[in-house]
């Protein structure tokens, strides 16, 4: 093993591509999700445990703060979808053009935020806040 | 002329010796994970959230129990596989890396068994 082995060059030789900050936004919106995962069993394990549990976590999740995180966690979720959706497709072989990579790298922007503000509007309703 | 020794190329597990199991389980969630997350969403967002009898009495339900154990179940699956590529390969120190990965095992594991208590509590109650 004295030999050095080939390498892969590293990332900072390519020319920067916007495509390039949907891939690493997947993984950043991934490990997010995660932690939003975590969110989700705090809520379950509250709604599990009684009225009282259930009303402390739900006065917890009306703070700024937490309402600041419940719309991240649900961007970094919708985008992690709709941009695996996009790996899935990748995966069977189609859509790896140049221009088809970046026409759907489009569509997922467009999608995740359109999905997202959705999303955060029908919330407010279910959580009976005013928008 | 392979390089590959014909055991190695009978086992098919390539260089890391691990195989395409990893890669092939994370697509399989993710599949799984798009009806199952897409349900759950549309779901509670047209309920009354503020309202323990109303979520109580969703989650209590058969089915919607069972889709949302299977929807626990699953994100903790594909999150532990997705949390373990990247510390992989974003934390370089043997031992930091080794010590994040049990972390981060465990408290998926953690998680996936909190989740299913708290639905079958629930549904069982």
């Amino acid at each position: 093993m004295s030999q050095p082995r080939p390498l892969s060059p590293h990332l900072g030789v390519y020319k920067f591509m916007y495509t390039m900050s949907l891939s690493i936004l997947h993984r950043i919106t991934g490990v997010a999700a995660a932690f939003g995962f975590l969110a989700l069993v705090w809520w379950l394990m509250a709604l599990a445990s009684g009225p009282e549990a259930y009303a402390r976590a739900m006065t917890c999740l009306s703070t700024p703060l937490a309402k600041l995180l419940l719309v991240g966690f649900t961007f970094a979720f919708v985008f992690h979808f709709c941009n695996g959706i996009r790996h899935l497709v990748w995966d069977t072989g189609r859509g790896l053009e140049r221009a088809q990579a970046r026409r759907s790298a489009a569509l997922v922007i467009v999608a995740a935020l359109v999905l997202t503000a959705l999303i955060v509007w029908f919330g407010c309703r279910a959580m009976a806040v005013t928008p | 002329m392979s390089l590959r020794t014909p055991l190695g190329r009978v086992l098919g597990k390539g260089s890391a010796g691990d195989g395409v199991g990893h890669w092939w389980v994370q697509r399989v969630t993710a599949v799984a994970l798009l009806p199952l997350t897409a349900w759950f969403a549309i779901s509670l967002l047209g309920k009354q959230l503020q309202s323990y009898d109303a979520m109580r009495g969703w989650l209590g339900q058969p089915w919607i129990a069972v889709l949302a154990s299977l929807l626990v179940v699953t994100l903790a699956w594909h999150s532990k596989l997705g949390v373990q590529v990247v510390i992989e390969d974003y934390v370089h120190g043997k031992g930091g890396k080794t010590t994040l990965l049990l972390l981060s095992t465990f408290i998926h594991i953690a998680a996936a068994a909190a989740g299913l208590f708290a639905i079958l509590r629930m549904a069982l109650a």
